[in-house]
């Protein structure tokens, strides 16, 4: 009965107790929202702010005509799909290593998740000068030293590497999440399942697979909201570069806003990637929505 | 369940080695942080070297490193305590009054989490300056404690649905008011799941990075725009700015470590048990 | 030590009514149970009494004034929960005198009550020990002097013995009754065990989907059931229900065709009958007895043993199973063919809409 509706008479005292936070988050939805999208529709430059005129729908042309728009948006879902990816394999593989009990496993717990806790700006700054450097990086001197040459990370593959720095980063989420959950699976289950002559792919893929599926959604949606809009990351490491190839949506509306001081250029960037949230978490809200059935 | 040695060993050294690789780029950053400033430039890279303090003393003396260091703690300590006030009464509400409309309500909340911030940068930009709030500490826990009020809601939210409802009902019974119930039984019972989530707060605000560098300049900047800043340093500053970035990752790190149990249960809603 | 009176209440959730319309009147002092199977409403019937449900409708007066509107710490009841609901990040102390430091009581009082309580209670070592630290037994005595200790009009029991194990539930029992007698208040005892009713309380109660199937007392319920729901519900083993068919009746007797194929001729109710009505025969266990011209026919499927009697399992002709009561050291064995005979004058018939059919002289019925 956890959670339930015990005494009536005092139901109306609680909805002041709601109103402040439900009150913050529509302002800060309906507001700002409905300013981005006037300004979606309005010539408005900061350099020259007497010469604002209504634009229509010439900036959403101009946008979506040209390739910067298209490149940032393949950037951003290339990046969310390909991290996701890769924080959920390896985040199980290393959840169901640290599964099993050998000794210094708390330490490697804890060296494991570390770098979910440090700063990205922090993080892209040292894969990016102490690592993926082509002159003074570790990576450089070590291929060097094996005879394959520099990988020029950021000039060659800038997508990949941010790719691997945000895998980096948020792999220990995966695994903070994950970890708990393989831990939580009801040793009988595993017991009866080794008796009926399950060796440990078949225990994987039976029992433990379906029910980390769960934690899964909730570790899915949780990035989602967060790589959906990366933005430290590249700000430090690429600065959206080579030219657009690791620009992603976030990236090209803050440099057309800040950089450029286009309002209304941004703005309809911003209302694009709005919607383009939309539509990722339209189907994530699905998946996860269905997991919280069990609200009682 | 005894394994064999050996099979324990093999496994022990592969864990190990995926830990220790997960973890090295911070080791490399805190050795480099020891070295002077052309051992850490040298190469082969030095793995042994004279360790010394100089960085850690040339860093903790600018004047602008502790200024952004007091910015980075009082917006995220301002903004969690912000989230914590709005949160703790909206948790309560939906957690023992819920109505058919909660679940709504609390995906609802999650999904304003999901709208990019850089869909809102223009307006909120253009208000914040117009407000005079650019580049103040107070503007920034405004908007840093927006973004994390959904996430410190769901996780009070979680928390408190496990305190069983007959308990708050014992103490109607024994004469409570709301407000003794919660203050004398709620919020007792629930200390540890509120540090939890107040830790996540200050860990997400501590390293957020895209209103720091957006809406901060020089007064207002935190460690985040700090450390950004040095994105193209030149090789000679490398020791100091690895000893900068220890300082400003080492407490959430500690943070982070102290509470991580207790931050996914709140996290995970029930899906991990 | 008060009365409590419901007057015609009714409780919806939503659209969807789960008490109809109930009318109890509980004296003051008595010791009154309500129980039914899960579902039934006697739960939400508690919560309402306490205050912790709203009444959709109708009205709940506690020593004469209505007290439906008033919240649950002004009603002075005090409440025993199924789950002890105690306070895990309090000592047992606190637990006890936490109303008491609501209310303003001064230390030097509550203490003195708590120790007052403890001792009545037999949990003096206890007071300083955390709920975390204590047996389900011990949980109990707590939950118990908390509701104690606030010296209420009357206790409301939730339940409260179904989370011990069953040597602990017996002796609870007589501490309960033997409270009541102490303490000399009303108590309201809410449960699904028609064994725990039957032993303690003055009057039961016995709620069937939101409705008073019956009222009475423990001896009446057991002999005089009113209705299909009671009969079947109180007593155990479970009373055994036969399908009939009037046949002939008269002033003084009743044959029925049963659906085994023989007839039975018992007292006729007060009631008119039809021929060919279809009516339910009840008898109980104990009034079934071994005999080979018995009418009802049929083989024993399996037999439990308890000591000073046996009950025989055994299916008849037509698929009806019975149960029969017989002695202990009975030589039959599951596979044996049997007839037994009922008793007449202890048989219990039942309309088609469930009521029981009366018959004149009450007297006449054994216990």
């Amino acid at each position: 009965m956890t959670g339930e509706v015990a005494s009536k008479p005092t139901r109306h005292l609680h909805r002041p107790l709601l109103a402040p936070s439900v009150g913050a988050l529509f302002l800060w939805m309906a507001v700002p929202l409905a300013m981005t999208l006037w300004f979606s529709a309005e010539h408005y430059n900061l350099l020259s702010p007497g010469k604002t005129a209504f634009a229509g729908w010439e900036n959403y042309r101009d946008l979506l005509t040209h390739r910067a728009l298209w490149i940032a948006m393949g950037n951003t879902l290339f990046l969310v799909g390909l991290v996701l990816a890769i924080t959920l394999i390896f985040g199980t593989l290393f959840s169901l290593l640290l599964n099993q009990d050998f000794p210094g496993r708390n330490v490697c717990r804890l060296l494991i998740i570390a770098p979910f806790f440090v700063m990205p700006t922090v993080s892209a700054l040292i894969w990016k000068n102490m690592l993926m450097n082509p002159v003074f990086g570790l990576f450089a001197w070590i291929t060097r030293s094996l005879g394959f040459g520099t990988i020029e990370f950021f000039s060659r593959m800038p997508m990949l590497s941010i790719v691997l720095i945000v895998g980096w980063e948020w792999t220990p989420f995966a695994v903070l999440i994950l970890l708990p959950a393989l831990h939580s699976l009801n040793p009988e289950q595993i017991e009866a399942a080794r008796l009926d002559g399950g060796g440990p792919i078949a225990l994987f893929r039976y029992i433990q697979l379906p029910h980390l599926l769960r934690p899964m959604a909730v570790v899915a949606m949780i990035e989602m909201i967060f790589f959906l809009s990366l933005f430290a990351e590249i700000y430090v490491a690429t600065g959206g570069g080579p030219g657009l190839a690791s620009t992603n949506l976030a990236y090209l509306i803050f440099r057309d806003a800040l950089l450029g001081f286009d309002v209304g250029r941004a703005s309809a960037g911003g209302v694009i990637a709005i919607i383009l949230a939309n539509i990722v978490c339209f189907f994530l809200m699905r998946v996860v929505g269905r997991n919280l059935e069990d609200l009682r | 369940m005894r394994r064999i040695g050996q099979v324990r060993w093999e496994l022990a050294i592969v864990v190990w080695a995926v830990a220790l690789g997960m973890f090295f780029p911070i080791l490399w950053m805190l050795l480099c942080s020891f070295k002077t400033e052309i051992a850490a430039v040298a190469t082969p890279p030095a793995l042994f070297f004279h360790p010394t303090l100089e960085n850690y003393h040339a860093v903790l003396e600018r004047a602008d490193y502790l200024a952004f260091a007091r910015n980075s703690v009082l917006v995220s300590l301002g903004s969690t305590l912000l989230a914590l006030a709005l949160a703790i009464p909206a948790a309560y509400s939906m957690a023992f009054f819920p109505t058919r409309r909660t679940r709504d309500i609390l995906l609802w909340m999650l999904s304003t989490r999901m709208l990019p911030a850089v869909g809102v940068l223009v307006p909120i930009y253009l208000l914040w300056r117009d407000l005079g709030l650019l580049d103040t500490v107070f503007g920034l826990i405004l908007i840093d404690s927006i973004s994390v009020l959904p996430i410190v809601v769901w996780m009070l939210f979680s928390f408190f649905r496990e305190v069983p409802a007959v308990i708050l009902e014992a103490s109607r019974m024994d004469g409570a008011t709301q407000i003794e119930e919660m203050v004398h039984v709620l919020l007792p019972l629930c200390t540890p799941g509120i540090a939890a989530t107040a830790l996540l707060s200050i860990i997400l605000c501590w390293n957020e990075a895209f209103w720091s560098l957006n809406l901060t300049t020089v007064k207002a900047a935190t460690l985040t725009t700090f450390t950004a800043s040095f994105s193209s340093p030149e090789g000679l500053f490398w020791a100091k700015l690895s000893a900068a970035s220890t300082l400003s990752i080492a407490p959430i790190l500690i943070f982070g470590w102290m509470s991580q149990r207790q931050m996914v249960r709140g996290l995970s809603f029930g899906a991990v048990k | 030590m008060a009365t409590v009176e419901l007057r015609n209440v009714r409780k919806q959730f939503g659209t969807h009514e789960v008490i109809h319309g109930i009318d109890l009147l509980i004296q003051d002092r008595e010791f009154i149970a309500f129980v039914g199977p899960s579902g039934c409403g006697k739960s939400t019937l508690l919560r309402m009494i306490a205050g912790l449900e709203q009444v959709t409708e109708g009205e709940i007066l506690i020593d004469g004034s209505p007290a439906q509107d008033v919240p649950p710490a002004k009603r002075g009841l005090a409440m025993v929960f199924q789950s002890y609901a105690l306070y895990p990040h309090m000592t047992v102390a606190e637990n006890m005198s936490f109303s008491l430091r609501l209310s303003g009581t001064p230390k030097a009082e509550r203490e003195q009550k708590v120790r007052t309580v403890a001792r009545i209670l037999e949990m003096e070592p206890l007071l300083e020990r955390r709920p975390s630290q204590l047996s389900g037994g011990q949980l109990q005595r707590v939950a118990i002097g908390r509701a104690m200790v606030r010296q209420p009009k009357a206790f409301l029991l939730d339940e409260p013995l179904s989370n011990l194990d069953a040597a602990l539930q017996g002796q609870m029992r007589l501490e309960l009754a033997r409270l009541h007698r102490e303490l000399n208040t009303t108590m309201i005892y809410v449960t699904h065990d028609q064994l725990e009713a039957m032993t303690m309380a003055d009057r039961i109660v016995v709620l069937n989907q939101g409705n008073v199937e019956q009222l009475g007392s423990p001896l009446e319920l057991y002999q005089h059931p009113a209705t299909f729901f009671v009969a079947g519900f109180i007593g155990a083993p479970k009373m055994n229900f036969l399908d009939a068919e009037v046949k002939t009746v008269d002033a003084q007797h009743l044959t029925l065709m049963l659906t085994t194929g023989t007839s039975i001729t018992v007292p006729a109710p007060l009631q008119k009958l039809n021929a060919n009505e279809k009516i339910k025969l009840g008898i109980r266990a104990e009034h079934l007895a071994l005999e080979p011209e018995g009418e009802l026919r049929g083989e024993i499927e399996a037999l439990e043993h308890l000591g000073p009697r046996a009950y025989l399992h055994t299916r008849l002709a037509d698929g009806t199973r019975l149960v029969a009561q017989t002695d202990g050291d009975t030589q039959a064995r599951p596979g044996d063919h049997v007839a037994f005979r009922a008793r007449s004058e202890a048989t219990h018939l039942f309309n088609s809409s469930g009521k029981a059919l009366t018959r004149s002289d009450p007297q006449a019925e054994p216990c």
